[in-house]
């Protein structure tokens, strides 16, 4: 490990006075994950923070550059795991630009239900640990597991597993839908709308969480940008940027839905984006459930080997941390020659230090918590 | 000299130490039946359902917790300062168990009746922070000295506003004594004439225990623990019986003082078991609030923790004497004090409001950190 010499002998008066460094993660109930950053703080003030990254790193491009087509999509769930509907979507895209397949209609809406659903339950989880980042004792989290459950309970229905779906497939996807889907997802969006609720009224209103977040954690529009921010993080600088609607994919053009841009960019509305994207979703996936008509969901001639002529493609969706691209090669054959994933929350990551530092400790906290990674995408 | 108890007479100093270890033994067990509560109803608020497989639902889970925490390893970082660090648990459980000499239970149910029974309190309760510090630096752990630091800092900022309420209400019923507090109320608890003064003493008493939304010093989620973090087994297990101990203790002297303890409203002549009702019921209301605030509310920054106790309650606090001062010299009628006291605590919600609503500020620090940030960039 890098020795770290900032420590600084700052006087105040005739008190001579010594930053400390102080050591958060790997094991740290705040970190979400196996994240570690180094902090050195005056007191209660952050006046430098070096976030340390790799802890969970599997190398899960490489490995997917040995595997066949269909099975590289394991490997993306599990990059993403709290999204892994998404995850899976790029990659699936990305493999079908190119091998030049139609996907059917009907398993396009199915997909977008999908991957508006899973951006629900991500959220949900974001609400719940942000809010126990602010200190509530357990309740957000609690709330949002429970909203989050009746969301895996539909996706298990769906796809026979309650994290690693793989349920899509280059052309469409695994299998139909269950015969009572529809009703299903509208019980799910009825219980997921008095969830969004709940946390409307359990933080957005609270005195205390208005009070700690708001104005902690700034950053402006072009700082964001430069930075490769994404997603809600992004947004809530009021950069209006959102892949569904610049560079619709599946149906987002066919469909009526807004984006959701904060103004000033702290951790407040970070948070306030999130919670308005998924009123957005509900939207969304209202109006999908109308178009979900019955029909195939793979093409007709699939071969049962995919091959891919020689060729690269980088394709990027919205993931609910934001832009989550595949960048492939093929050489021709069955498998990508080599696959690179732009992870949104690593490149959300870098603003840490830059949102952290002349911040309180505690502050440092629930920036980090409001910039909602996973740290499985961050490693991969 | 003699003094009666059991019907049998005693040396007065063995008395009270027999009195003393009654009441450890007795709330030992009730902290236990605390911490039960508290899951039970922690569960409730978080739509679970707590604790249920230790006994019939799960009443046994404290002797289960105690048992574990018992048999675990009392373990010691080498880097420790043995002393300070072993005799911390001693320097915060003690203190908050010696409150336990001025609580009026019932009538006539106490170790020692002082005349200064209020400022004894005060005194005894704040050398805990002793303790909480001892704990920070003994540990050699960083998360526990900033927690040790923030211990001390937020002790000594609520310890004012905490002095002062019950100062105004001991005014009101014109003795520092629990036990002629708890008797002036048998008519009107003080609650009705200070709603001011309860109101700060609950928001101090909460910040005096370190429970949410002012658990800055043990901060799960920033600080993992605070002074504690190090701590383990029988040890940690004193820190959290002093930390039940002290909300028990905080309870019962609020009730006594503003809520009128087993006197309102049914007056002194009933009989033994309604007081203990009565008394129970009033300390049960006032855990459960900080229970309820617990699960609802995030917690404080420390900035925000030391800046509402020295800009808002401590000049709301000030103001309650002053008027009491006035009313009391003057003669006024009681009224004025609800009038006052129900208008200074409208007039204190609208402040705390405007500071955690404060929506021009934190704009302001915006734009300044923006405008940082783009010099920079």
């Amino acid at each position: 490990m890098v020795e770290i010499v900032t420590q600084s002998n700052v006087s105040a008066g005739d008190f001579e006075t010594q930053d400390l460094l102080l050591n958060v993660g790997p094991q740290h109930p705040s970190t979400h994950g196996v994240f570690r950053m180094v902090m050195t703080v005056d007191g209660e003030l952050v006046k430098d923070v070096i976030p340390y990254i790799g802890y969970l790193h599997r190398g899960a491009e490489k490995l997917c550059e040995t595997m066949d087509f269909r099975q590289g999509i394991g490997f993306m769930d599990r990059t993403e795991y709290l999204a892994a509907f998404n995850a899976e979507l790029s990659y699936v895209m990305a493999v079908e630009a190119l091998a030049d397949l139609e996907v059917p209609e009907r398993a396009q809406w199915i997909r977008m239900i999908l991957i508006e659903l899973n951006r629900l339950s991500s959220h949900f989880m974001f609400m719940g640990a942000f809010g126990v980042d602010t200190g509530v004792f357990g309740t957000p989290f609690i709330y949002a597991w429970r909203e989050r459950e009746t969301l895996i309970d539909l996706f298990e229905e769906v796809s026979g597993d309650r994290m690693m779906y793989a349920y899509f497939r280059p052309g469409g996807v695994a299998w139909d839908v269950p015969v009572n889907f529809v009703e299903r997802v509208n019980e799910v969006l009825q219980s997921a709308e008095q969830g969004i609720s709940d946390f409307d009224s359990l933080l957005t209103e609270n005195e205390i969480f208005v009070a700690r977040t708001h104005g902690v954690g700034a950053i402006s529009a072009e700082r964001a940008i430069a930075l490769g921010m994404s997603g809600p993080s992004l947004r809530a600088s009021g950069v209006d940027m959102d892949i569904r609607r610049d560079q619709p994919y599946l149906k987002y053009d066919q469909l009526d839905w807004d984006v959701v841009t904060g103004e000033y960019g702290d951790v407040f509305d970070r948070y306030y984006c999130r919670l308005l994207e998924m009123r957005e979703s509900v939207k969304i996936i209202r109006q999908c459930l109308d178009h979900l008509k019955a029909g195939p969901i793979l093409p007709e001639k699939m071969p049962r080997m995919l091959r891919t002529p020689p060729g690269e493609v980088y394709v990027r969706t919205e993931a609910p941390r934001g832009e989550y691209g595949v960048y492939m090669v093929s050489r021709g054959g069955n498998r990508p020659h080599r696959l690179k994933v732009r992870s949104s929350c690593l490149s959300n990551l870098q603003a840490l230090t830059e949102l952290t530092v002349g911040q309180y400790v505690a502050d440092a906290i629930i920036i980090l918590g409001s910039i909602d990674i996973v740290l499985s995408e961050v490693d991969r | 000299m003699s003094v009666e108890l059991f019907g049998l007479s005693f040396n007065p100093w063995a008395d009270a130490a027999i009195r003393l270890q009654i009441i450890v033994g007795f709330m030992t067990v009730v902290v236990m039946g605390l911490i039960y509560a508290e899951r039970k109803i922690l569960a409730r608020f978080h739509q679970r359902i707590g604790p249920q497989r230790t006994g019939p639902k799960g009443t046994l889970q404290s002797v289960a917790d105690a048992v574990k925490l018992v048999g675990k390893e009392d373990l010691r970082p080498a880097a420790a300062d043995p002393w300070t660090f072993e005799l911390a648990p001693y320097f915060v459980f003690i203190p908050i168990f010696l409150g336990f000499v001025i609580v009026p239970w019932v009538q006539g149910w106490n170790v020692r009746i002082l005349e200064l029974g209020i400022l004894y309190f005060v005194a005894i309760s704040s050398i805990s922070i002793v303790g909480w510090l001892m704990a920070g630096w003994g540990s050699d752990n960083r998360y526990a000295i900033i927690g040790a630091l923030r211990a001390a800092a937020q002790g000594i900022s609520y310890e004012l506003p905490l002095v002062l309420a019950l100062l105004s209400a001991a005014m009101i019923a014109g003795s520092f004594q629990l036990d002629r507090i708890v008797e002036f109320q048998d008519t009107v608890p003080i609650l009705v004439w200070q709603p001011l003064g309860f109101f700060i003493f609950f928001v101090a008493a909460l910040a005096e225990l370190n429970r949410t939304p002012f658990d800055i010093p043990v901060g799960e989620s920033e600080i993992v623990g605070g002074p504690f973090v190090e701590y383990s087994g029988i040890r940690w297990s004193m820190f959290f019986l002093a930390e039940y101990a002290g909300m028990l203790i905080m309870a019962f002297v609020g009730s006594s003082v503003f809520l009128g303890g087993y006197a309102w409203p049914f007056g002194e002549e009933l009989g033994l078991p309604f007081q203990i009702l009565i008394s129970a019921a009033k300390g049960g209301l006032f855990i459960f609030l900080i229970f309820w605030v617990r699960a609802s509310v995030p917690r404080l920054r420390i900035d925000q923790l030391m800046g509402y106790s020295w800009k808002v309650l401590l000049p709301f606090s000030f103001l309650q004497i002053m008027i009491n001062g006035l009313v009391l010299v003057y003669d006024l009628p009681h009224v004025v004090l609800l009038v006052t006291g129900v208008a200074l605590l409208g007039a204190l919600f609208w402040v705390t409001d405007g500071i955690a609503r404060r929506p021009l500020q934190p704009r302001r620090k915006l734009a300044r950190v923006l405008a940082v940030q783009e010099s920079e960039g």
